[in-house]
């Protein structure tokens, strides 16, 4: 017979655990003081210019947006495609979501020139700015998997979670389209203006969330000595790899759909080629090891299953992702505006040459304490909420699996 | 002498209506290489002071070198914000922040811009700046502040009462004539008898936003 899954709060009071909320405080309070420091002398103490205007901080916080809807990923397999193996992970997947979502959005708010008014953006909306529309959609996100994970968490309501897991799921494939379409839709800038970035931001989305949700999830079994299982470790990477090549997929669709207009060649040739940075990002960062080492690892027989190289590989596909970010929102700022086609231009406003960016301190400073801030919501809520099954150890969460299972190397989680 | 001009401003209390389409003219033969007037004039007309940052430091109108890549022609002329009939600005601006007013001038409410900058990553133009770092002694007809972006305004302040922008005085003043500034939905109008009887092209206008900004010999 097919034992219970019993939810159950962490302890939380080891000195490794203060340890760990202390550390994402201390983050979290940096980040902050940064934040003042920007908003109290300007922004011209950042990195950013008036040709560059999205620094480091709009790539950490797109890639937590994009990474929060991706993380809803595991319970929409639960509750949208119901795969019972999935679904003692689901709660941890919407905490994930809400968390990562704030995280992005606070780093978001505290980078505008002034972030003292954002009670006006939530109460004077152009409804024909996608920004105007994510507003909602941000806030509808955190709305409807907040009444998600209730549905799931409380056990009266528990038959209605179901049809609020499809909700959710078509919200978040709509709020990464939005995300997906603030580029997509700027036809001024050649690096932008496509209809596969949203399609691209969302299988983005996927792969960014379920790496960030691997790790986490790995971090806290471990560090907590509760048991995870082989089994549903190894669905995850699998579905991981299959994300991964997903976004290289339309990484080279996007690129070769580029290639094919004449146009478009400068650039192409820029990241591609010759744009220094960038072009070390694309194909080192992102392509290399955010893409074809990850891939390699998950997939690798031997290595595929070692608990410590699927950790490596998650962690690529983040920094991978963060990589991809900076190449898309960075890169496509730095090459210069073509005003007049066919000539060559220089100004006193830096017209016609290739823009220039160092990312601050402070700037890098914000983007991590977003960051700490979407862990601390995860850590301190798995304290006082039963987020987290006691224990997803094979037997329990894939019976028939843990049957037949070979015995397989498993790194030290199981010994924690 | 005194020029004495038909005024097409409306009367203060009277609101502005899409009757009136203000523009440009720019003739980039009669603008004179290395010559800065026009951006010296906005600058002082509108409190535009650096802080000797020119990557953060505010520029409205600027002047911009063309080399043509085939030919070798070297032209120069002024870019400011085109003022756009279907402004991408005012497309992205979450709060409407960025608008178009009814006679074409399109311009920023500071009292509710966040500093989002989405308008300077859609402006085709690289019209807008962002201010970067705090001002004083602001011109009481220049509303400009800390964290919020701005960009050319036409001098609404002196058109609404019946002037040119500032750019277009200094211009004529250098006795370059290089700009003619009017309503461009007036046939009688100069502005509007020079486009008819010359060709003028926008910049970009592959885009199809109309730009209120024409120029002459691009």
């Amino acid at each position: 017979m097919k034992q219970k899954i019993h939810f159950r709060e962490l302890e939380g009071r080891s000195p490794g655990y203060w340890g760990l909320v202390g550390l994402l405080a201390t983050i979290l309070a940096i980040g902050l003081a940064a934040a003042h420091y920007m908003e109290s002398n300007g922004h011209y103490v950042t990195g950013m210019t008036n040709q560059i205007v999205w620094g480091i901080p709009h790539v950490f916080a797109v890639f937590l947006i994009v990474a929060a809807s991706g993380a809803l990923n595991v319970a929409s397999v639960a509750s949208v495609f119901g795969r019972a193996p999935y679904k003692p992970l689901a709660r941890l997947s919407g905490l994930l979501a809400i968390a990562l979502l704030v995280g992005g959005l606070t780093i978001l708010v505290l980078d505008l020139g002034r972030p003292d008014r954002l009670i006006v953006a939530m109460t004077h909306f152009n409804f024909k700015s996608i920004f105007a529309w994510n507003i909602f959609l941000y806030t509808g996100f955190l709305a409807i998997v907040a009444v998600y994970l209730w549905l799931m968490m409380e056990p009266r309501m528990s038959a209605y979670s179901k049809p609020a897991g499809f909700v959710a799921f078509v919200w978040r494939l709509t709020l990464t389209t939005g995300t997906g379409s603030i580029f997509g839709f700027l036809i001024a800038r050649e690096a932008y203006d496509s209809a596969l970035m949203a399609p691209m931001f969302i299988i983005m989305s996927f792969s960014f969330g379920l790496a960030i949700y691997l790790l986490v999830l790995m971090a806290a079994y471990r560090w907590s000595g509760r048991p995870l299982g082989d089994a549903i470790l190894r669905r995850l990477k699998n579905l991981l790899g299959v994300f991964v090549a997903a976004v290289l997929y339309f990484v080279t669709v996007f690129h070769l759909t580029n290639l094919y207009m004449t146009a478009h060649h400068g650039v192409e040739r820029f990241i591609l080629l010759d744009g220094g940075i960038y072009t070390k990002l694309f194909w080192i960062g992102q392509v290399l090891l955010g893409g074809l080492v990850p891939l390699a690892l998950l997939y690798h027989p031997s290595l595929g299953k070692r608990r410590g190289w699927i950790g490596l590989s998650a962690a690529l596909v983040i920094l991978g992702g963060l990589a991809q970010m900076y190449v898309i929102i960075i890169g496509g700022q730095a090459y210069p505006l073509d005003l007049f086609p066919g000539k060559q231009v220089s100004s006193t406003f830096f017209d016609g040459v290739v823009n220039t960016y160092t990312p601050s301190l402070p700037e890098i400073a914000l983007g991590l304490g977003g960051v700490a801030l979407a862990l601390l919501i995860v850590v301190l809520a798995i304290k006082v909420l039963r987020f987290l099954p006691e224990s997803l150890e094979d037997a329990l969460v894939e019976p028939e699996a843990a049957a037949t299972a070979v015995a397989v190397p498993v790194g030290g989680a199981h010994q924690a | 002498m005194v020029l004495i001009k038909v005024a097409q401003a409306r009367a203060q209390d009277q609101a502005v209506s899409s009757a009136v389409r203000w523009g440009m003219l720019i003739d980039t033969t009669k603008c004179a290489r290395g010559c800065n007037v026009c951006v010296k004039a906005c600058d002082v007309e509108n409190g535009l002071t650096g802080h000797g940052r020119p990557e953060t430091d505010s520029q409205w109108i600027r002047k911009v070198q063309l080399r043509d890549t085939q030919t070798g022609y070297v032209q120069s002329l002024p870019m400011l914000c085109q003022h756009c009939e279907y402004p991408p600005c005012e497309d992205v601006c979450p709060t409407g922040a960025s608008f178009r007013r009814a006679d074409g001038i399109v311009l920023v409410d500071k009292h509710i811009c966040i500093g989002c900058r989405y308008c300077m990553m859609a402006c085709p133009y690289k019209a807008r700046s962002f201010v970067a770092e705090a001002l004083d002694d602001q011109k009481p007809w220049s509303p400009r502040g800390i964290g919020t972006v701005e960009s050319c305004t036409f001098c609404v302040h002196r058109v609404d009462r019946g002037h040119q922008p500032a750019c277009v005085d200094a211009c004529a003043q250098a006795d370059h004539g290089a700009m003619v500034f009017g309503n461009l939905n007036d046939p009688s109008s100069e502005i509007a008898k020079l486009i008819a009887e010359y060709d003028s092209s926008e910049v970009r206008p592959d885009l199809g936003l109309n730009t209120g900004v024409r120029y002459r010999g691009l």
